[in-house]
């Protein structure tokens, strides 16, 4: 309760406490009010220490500024929200630094959400590069149907050429390969869940890249559910929003998940829990949903979003299921990706892992693999996010691993551009101790690990 | 299912890591789990490590703060678990430090210069600040730069002259070659250092070590050493300051900063990774919300010897609960330790009413006049300052009729009472000694009722 609703000073003489008549100071806030997050911020700087690319960029204002100072000035009309709101990656990792809690994320959203609503020029060649990389969901199904062909026009030079002259997407990076059967294909060909249950369930959020490029990672979710007696339902879904809210594009990021919540909260009905396999998609739906919409049900579907391998250690003896299994000589370099890490799993792939006989998994710091989604594939930020990299590949090398392993899809394309390791993700590992399959490295979207593409990456980095 | 260790450390700053540090290293195989919710206050810290630099009356600067030790008040931490305690929490910190600090070869406090140019008395202090004690009588100069208006050179070697430092300081101030922007964040200059960026001089683009210190060498004149706001570096910060020593001539040293500080900031980096190391497990970003107490009634006998131990029939914590973006994840352990901090940190929390601690509601000592909560003179004897949990000597919180209000909780650090860190200059210290003691005697109860 702020001051403005409660006596001043109820020691001043005379002053009596039930005659108080409560003022209203600030206008009902009618939409999302920012002002109590903004007025929680001191001046610490917490965030600005925390952010990737205010340490290697100096035009780049951080995180304090984009959040409650940018706020603050918006109060007067005459200010737009400044340029530099584009070179905010989206990593969210102020918001878990904040002391205070204020909602960085949520303000550097809708300050972007108003940046290119306002002041970008709907016309211009970085609306549409930008619309584009965030509706990477709508042409996915393109180029899923003619995979082949998808996989070799794109990586074609003439392509890449054409990519950054035209639409300003950096040639130095491979497109992420099309898989010949996306996950959904599998899915209907296998016949659906081969596990049926009343009181274990659970709907796969698999999210675009699962589906479209890494389909071993999606059948390894399920597989591993259905050994713990899971019935799987695959619901329809739209993409998660995560590239839409880093390119500003609010309404795109809307719709997607008002379909989302919509099918998302139906499975719910049907007594289901919510799992999602990519960081990303599972932080957009806990946080940044109820963050910045409000449909019915948004706040039912993030509190019963789940990450897929947190939800098996808290509803199975995950840890008791794995003793005793093994993977001899993996040893691998683990990054946590920064939306894991604001969702407190930053140490449980390490700890879970610790479990199997035989591997040896080595966190490679906290540092931000630089991607972050579709900032790294501009060409006008590509050498940020190298540079941002640095750090994770310096310690990936340092490492005594040849695998890496994370459960991003983005930071696993970096990973692999930065140091050509192949790179797997933790339920393929689990799939393999769990059922004995063989180890798959489908998390690296392959073909980006070969050396030239490699070092002359790095060299640009420096 | 909950997620099960021995010891739960709540808390993830000096005190918290440190607890958490003492418990694995207690016991062999003993499970350890820190979870720790925003971002510490390391990074406010100066990355100093004090333990009295002056007397609860204000008298010092103390040249041995353990003699001091003894005096201290009823109910001061350092009372509670007693100067031995002190000493061994310490020789801990080193080992977990090594080369990092110095100042273990002696008890009395070293002069540290602060980028005010006062001094501060501390036991401990980072390697890269040692070059630059004040009892050094060696002369320096202090290098500022025009876009980190935070460190004025010329004004801190005036203050250094006028508290009498045995030696003469000179500041000057330059542009930091590579740095355009006004507000660049501390954490750009010490990557360009780290990294050691291609930055564009007059003489042409060099490294950016060695553009800064021929910079610094045409100001040089002939002192023996030569002083930097801290940003020199984070993760190679040592490298950075031989290079930067070896192109000068002269030893280099950092001036510890006000927020954000990167000495801090190389604090928390060297704790964690000795958390992984010592095979902690970290959960981090995620606040702890709840607690569900145990049924004393229906407590397996190894609870009520415990009971029987502590003298009392206190409660037990179950388990408690983390809050995970809505998801409630219960976390279960024998014994848990709450190092969530002060009033800065949020361990201690106020409102108009009441001064309360937020997750266990322990008993906060407070007047129930909140205008007897401060004194008009700000730099007074601020009652607010103690506020925080008065533990008992197993550093178990006490409720209101002074009996421990859980059978497996201790408290550490900030979120004690009882005593004032900033005007003492023992923050560190009390945080190192009370995470020491709480980690230890946690890992051996757990440990004892396994």
């Amino acid at each position: 309760m702020s001051d403005a609703e409660r006596p001043t000073d109820d020691h001043v003489p005379g002053a009596k406490d039930d005659e108080f008549e409560p003022i209203q100071v600030f206008p009902e806030a009618e939409e999302m009010d920012l002002r109590p997050g903004a007025d929680n911020c001191y001046k610490c700087s917490t965030c600005d220490t925390n952010c990737p690319v205010a340490a290697v960029d100096d035009e780049f204002p951080g995180p304090k500024f984009q959040g409650p100072e940018q706020w603050r000035l918006k109060r007067q009309d005459d200010h737009d929200i400044d340029d530099s709101v584009m070179k905010c990656s989206n990593c969210m990792r102020c918001d878990s630094a904040c002391p205070s809690e204020v909602p960085l994320s949520q303000m550097h959203n809708t300050a972007r959400a108003e940046y290119v609503e306002e002041n970008m020029s709907k016309l211009s060649r970085e609306y549409w590069r930008n619309r584009m990389l965030a509706n990477y969901r709508r042409l996915a199904p393109l180029a899923a149907t003619f995979p082949r062909t998808a996989n070799f026009v794109t990586g074609l030079s003439i392509t890449k050429w054409l990519g950054e002259k035209v639409m300003g997407i950096t040639s130095e990076r491979e497109f992420p390969e099309f898989a010949t059967e996306t996950f959904r294909e599998w899915w209907t060909k296998r016949g659906g869940a081969q596990v049926e249950s009343d009181e274990k369930r659970i709907a796969y959020f698999h999210g675009c890249y699962a589906n479209y490029n890494t389909p071993e990672v999606a059948k390894a979710l399920v597989r591993v559910y259905e050994h713990f007696g899971y019935e799987v339902m695959v619901p329809e879904q739209s993409c998660s929003g995560t590239p839409m809210f880093a390119n500003g594009m609010l309404d795109d990021a809307r719709r997607a998940a008002e379909t989302n919540v919509e099918e998302l909260a139906a499975a719910l009905e049907d007594g289901a829990d919510i799992i999602a396999s990519c960081s990303s998609c599972s932080m957009s739906i806990r946080q940044e949903y109820p963050e910045l919409f409000d449909f019915e049900h948004t706040e039912d579907v993030a509190a019963n979003t789940w990450d897929a391998v947190e939800y098996l250690r808290v509803h199975e003896d995950l840890e008791g299921e794995l003793e005793g299994t093994s993977l001899d000589g993996q040893s691998f370099a683990y990054h946590a990706p920064c939306h894991s890490r604001n969702q407190g799993l930053d140490g449980q792939t390490i700890d879970v892992l610790s479990a199997i006989d035989g591997i040896d998994a080595h966190d490679v710091g906290d540092s931000c693999s630089g991607i972050s989604g579709t900032y790294g594939w501009k060409a006008e930020n590509y050498e940020t996010s190298m540079k941002i990299g640095e750090e994770m590949f310096e310690h990936m090398e340092d490492a005594p691993a040849e695998t890496g392993l994370t459960e991003c899809p983005t930071c696993s394309m970096q990973m692999g551009h930065g140091t050509g390791y192949e790179i797997t993700h933790t339920l393929e590992v689990l799939e393999a101790a769990l059922l004995g399959t063989e180890l798959g490295t489908a998390g690296s979207g392959t073909g980006d690990g070969d050396a030239d593409a490699v070092d002359g990456g790095r060299r640009e980095a420096k | 299912m909950a997620i099960e260790d021995d010891v739960l450390v709540i808390g993830g700053g000096l005190a918290g890591s440190m607890a958490a540090l003492a418990a694995a290293d207690a016991i062999d195989d003993a499970r350890v789990r820190l979870v720790t919710y925003k971002q510490s206050t390391l990074r406010h810290a100066s990355g100093l490590i004090d333990v009295l630099g002056y007397t609860p009356d204000g008298e010092g600067p103390l040249v041995d703060p353990f003699d001091a030790l003894a005096d201290l008040p009823d109910g001061h931490p350092y009372e509670r678990v007693g100067s031995e305690a002190v000493r061994e929490g310490l020789a801990f910190f080193d080992e977990i430090a090594g080369d990092a600090y110095a100042g273990a070869h002696t008890d009395a406090n070293a002069l540290v210069p602060t980028h005010g140019g006062t001094v501060k008395p501390t036991a401990r202090y980072p390697a890269s600040t040692a070059a630059g004690l004040a009892s050094d009588d060696r002369d320096a100069l202090l290098v500022g730069f025009k876009t980190l208006p935070d460190f004025e050179a010329p004004l801190a070697a005036e203050h250094l002259a006028a508290a009498g430092a045995p030696f003469s300081a000179r500041g000057v101030t330059i542009s930091f070659p590579g740095i355009v922007r006004d507000d660049a964040k501390v954490t750009r200059y010490a990557h360009l250092l780290d990294q050691d960026e291609s930055v564009a001089t007059s003489a042409g683009e060099t490294g950016a070590r060695e553009a800064l210190a021929r910079t610094v060498g045409a100001h040089l004149e002939g002192e023996p050493r030569v002083g930097f706001p801290a940003v020199l570096g984070d993760e190679h910060a040592a490298e950075v300051r031989a290079a930067l020593s070896a192109a000068l001539g002269a030893d280099v040293f950092e001036i510890p900063m006000g927020p954000p500080s990167l000495p801090g900031v190389r604090l928390e980096d060297l704790l964690y990774a000795a958390l992984e190391d010592a095979g902690v497990r970290v959960t981090s970003g995620v606040p702890v919300v709840e607690y569900e107490a145990g049924d004393t009634a229906g407590a397996d006998p190894a609870d009520e010897a415990v009971a029987a131990d502590g003298g009392s029939d206190a409660d037990r914590i179950d388990h408690v609960v983390v809050d995970r973006h809505g998801a409630e994840i219960p976390h279960r352990a024998e014994q848990y330790i709450l190092a969530t901090g002060g009033l800065v940190g949020k361990g201690v929390r106020s409102e108009r009413e009441r001064v309360f601690e937020p997750i266990f509601d322990c008993h906060v000592p407070h007047a129930a006049d909140r205008y007897d909560w401060f004194v008009d003179d700000a730099f007074g004897e601020q009652p607010y300052a103690r506020f925080g949990l008065e533990p008992d000597r197993e550093l178990r919180p006490l409720d209101a009729d002074g009996d421990p209000e859980f059978a497996n909780l201790r408290a550490a650090g900030a979120v004690l009472g009882g005593y004032d860190f900033a005007a003492e200059k023992s923050g560190a210290g009390v945080s190192i000694a009370t995470g020491y003691v709480a980690g230890r005697r946690a890992a051996e109860e757990a440990g004892a009722g396994r």
